[in-house]
């Protein structure tokens, strides 16, 4: 299910910088669960069985990928905690998820809008991180990155089919567009703790990537036959643990069973 | 509500490489990409294959079950066809 | 003619008789393609409906390693669904026609759907009682005489093998935990063993169809034969996890080498039969839910598959 890295040795650095490294492990592995959790709310509730099986299929992609970054994380810190206990025994302060992640499922249209704007970023990021000095990061990034392509071209597709569908959907996606779009500058926004670990090499340079993902978008947008929205004030504050109103609620049901039953094994 | 349904496709899978594609099932789907990634999201949740086709069942043509006999069975009495109709000396080897 | 029909229908009872399958362009009797189209259809509308029950959980799961299991068990559920409907729909059902029938409350599916998952134990009894029940139903099938509804089950039974395991692998850590974990688990069975009793379906003297579904292997053992032995196989692996069957009835028959049980509660089996069971409405409720919320997303799919068809034919031009 997860990249196996177990024979890949730890990356010889400071104490400091494994610190740094530890709090971004930790943010890609809080990003992807809840996303994860996001779109796994969805089933049974798709609006065909088809897509049912694809969000699914997303989710656990991303449920996986989340796995694998928590147990790496775990071994950076070296405290003997397991990945259970860093997704369910930390407050909402504590998650470094960016907004775009935590925001509520909404219609279809915001579904999939949120899911198009965070696949750019991470499918992206991922094609870095495979040839980055972390061999740890490197390995769960070349497996995931096969599923972020599918991603990517999954959403992408929903939104040229949304975008020049029918009235009704291109309005559901504008609306999207109108509530999400604020939150994608956070994404290529880095934190003191991005700062730090791309000068040392460790974080690819975001604006390289930016440019890529506004090269898809542009793609997508112009066959979606949408305007891309110019000047939108860029919310941020997730990655350094200020969070929207959502995620408070997002955690008391995906921590409840740790919470009220604590330390069993379930 | 009539709106309409989502066409039918036919899903055929090729196992592994060296093998022929296999059909499966079928599914809905508004156009072919999408038909070709929901047939993934179906039926390869399992590792269960390495390419997919599909087709719009409309599409398909089949034979009708009433010409069987015409069909097939004059294929019956023709055993000259397969190689153990032949007798060949054990010496030759090879064949 | 009508002698015509007769033979058709006696080639066709040989053709079972043998083993042969039935293939969807072959000739076979209304009554056999209606009774199919019911029972695969009823069937399908179960792994829909299915879903919900345990989606309900799939949020609040305990472990990152049980969200996963749990969530991948679910979609298995939907595809699951979907090879069924695929296969009756070589009958020449539509999948819409169909979902407009469970949606008018006309189709039925397992009522065992219509009780609530109310802790985390529930998700185990699932997987372990539940799926235990629907396996013994189904394997047979997998030989059953239509061939693409026989194919989607070999396909569903072999996918479906987990299911148990997990369940019961749930269970078995809930037994060996805390206190708390085996009154959970021991609440859950108290609370499913009987529903997944009468998921077999009526006393065969109450189940009038079933003889000519047996004659035309689309049901190959009978309700009571099935639900005894899955109170055969159930009993020893209860005793196993150190729960308590709640049936004070129940008690091995040395001489039918099988266990004797307490009749099941009739009268609640036809109230959840009848809509009245304690989610009927909210399961329905949430697939007609879905299915409304989700038509602008099926219109614009096909408005744009078409608007694309345009495209081409005008480029081409």
């Amino acid at each position: 299910m997860y990249a196996s890295t177990d024979s890949i040795s730890l990356p010889d650095v400071t104490p400091e910088l494994r610190q740094q490294l530890f709090s971004y492990v930790l943010q890609l592995a809080d990003t992807s669960l809840i996303l994860a959790h996001r779109i796994s709310e969805w089933c049974g509730h798709g609006p065909v069985l088809e897509q049912d099986l694809a969000m699914a299929n997303i989710s656990l992609d991303l449920l996986g990928e989340a796995r694998s970054y928590y147990q790496y994380a775990a071994e950076l810190e070296g405290q003997g905690r397991t990945e259970d206990d860093l997704a369910y025994l930390r407050p909402a302060v504590e998650y470094r998820n960016p907004l775009l992640v935590e925001q509520p499922n909404g219609d279809f249209a915001h579904t999939i809008l949120r899911q198009f704007l965070y696949d750019c970023f991470h499918y992206h990021l991922l094609v870095q991180l495979q040839a980055g000095p972390d061999r740890h990061l490197a390995a769960i990034a070349e497996k995931s990155v096969k599923e972020a392509a599918y991603h990517i071209k999954w959403s992408s597709e929903w939104v040229i089919r949304l975008g020049d569908g029918t009235d009704e959907s291109r309005r559901r996606l504008e609306k999207a567009i109108g509530s999400l779009w604020r939150y994608r500058g956070e994404l290529t926004t880095p934190t003191t703790t991005e700062q730090t670990l791309q000068a040392a090499g460790f974080v690819p340079d975001y604006a390289a990537i930016q440019q890529q993902i506004d090269a898809h978008v542009a793609r997508v947008f112009e066959e979606a036959t949408l305007p891309v929205p110019q000047g939108v004030f860029m919310q941020k504050g997730g990655k350094d643990g200020r969070h929207s109103e959502h995620l408070g609620y997002l955690l008391a049901e995906l921590q409840y069973m740790q919470r009220a039953y604590p330390g069993m094994k379930w | 509500m009539t709106q309409k349904e989502w066409p039918l496709w036919e899903v055929f899978i090729r196992s592994k490489q060296g093998l022929d594609h296999k059909h499966v099932g079928s599914l809905h789907a508004a156009d072919a990409e999408m038909a070709i990634q929901n047939a993934r999201d179906v039926y390869t949740r399992r590792l269960e294959g390495v390419s997919i086709w599909v087709v719009e069942s409309k599409h398909v043509h089949a034979s009708n079950p009433d010409d069987a006999a015409a069909f097939y069975e004059p294929a019956n009495d023709k055993i000259y066809r397969h190689p153990t109709f032949y007798t060949v000396p054990d010496s030759i080897k090879h064949m | 003619m009508e002698t015509l029909e007769v033979n058709l229908e006696e080639q066709f009872q040989t053709r079972i008789d043998a083993d042969v399958r039935i293939e969807p362009k072959d000739w076979m009797p209304d009554a056999y393609r209606k009774t199919l189209i019911r029972q695969i259809s009823q069937h399908a509308h179960s792994e829909l409906v299915g879903m919900l029950p345990e989606g309900n959980w799939i949020t609040r799961a305990p472990s990152l390693k049980r969200k996963a299991i749990l969530l991948a068990k679910v979609q298995d559920e939907a595809g699951h669904g979907l090879y069924l409907y695929s296969a009756a729909e070589t009958l020449g059902a539509t999948r819409d026609q169909m979902l407009a029938d469970l949606h008018s409350g006309k189709a039925k599916y397992s009522s065992i759907f219509n009780y609530p998952t109310l802790s985390w134990a529930d998700m185990g009894t699932i997987g372990w009682l539940v799926d235990g029940a629907a396996i013994l139903n189904q394997v047979p099938l997998c030989r059953t005489s239509y061939g693409p509804y026989a194919r989607a089950m070999v396909r569903v039974c072999k996918e479906e093998s987990f299911h148990q395991r997990q369940g019961f692998e749930i269970m078995q850590t809930l037994c060996e935990g805390a206190p708390e974990q085996k009154q959970m688990a021991q609440d859950a069975l108290n609370r499913w063993w009987w529903p997944t009793l009468m998921m077999f379906g009526p006393k065969d003297a109450d189940s009038p169809n079933t003889e000519q579904s047996m004659k035309w292997r689309i049901k190959r053992f009978t309700n009571d034969e099935l639900r005894q032995k899955f109170v055969d196989m159930m009993v020893p692996q209860a005793e196993f996890l150190g729960l308590t069957v709640p049936d004070p009835e129940l008690k091995w028959n040395e001489a039918k080498q099988g266990y004797d049980f307490g009749d099941v509660n009739w009268q609640e089996f036809w109230d959840v039969v009848k809509g009245n069971g304690p989610c009927n409405h909210e399961r329905l409720q949430a697939r007609v839910d879905a299915w409304e919320d989700g038509a602008w997303v099926r219109e614009a799919a096909l408005a744009h598959a078409e608007k694309r068809k345009q495209r081409a034919g005008t480029a081409a031009a």
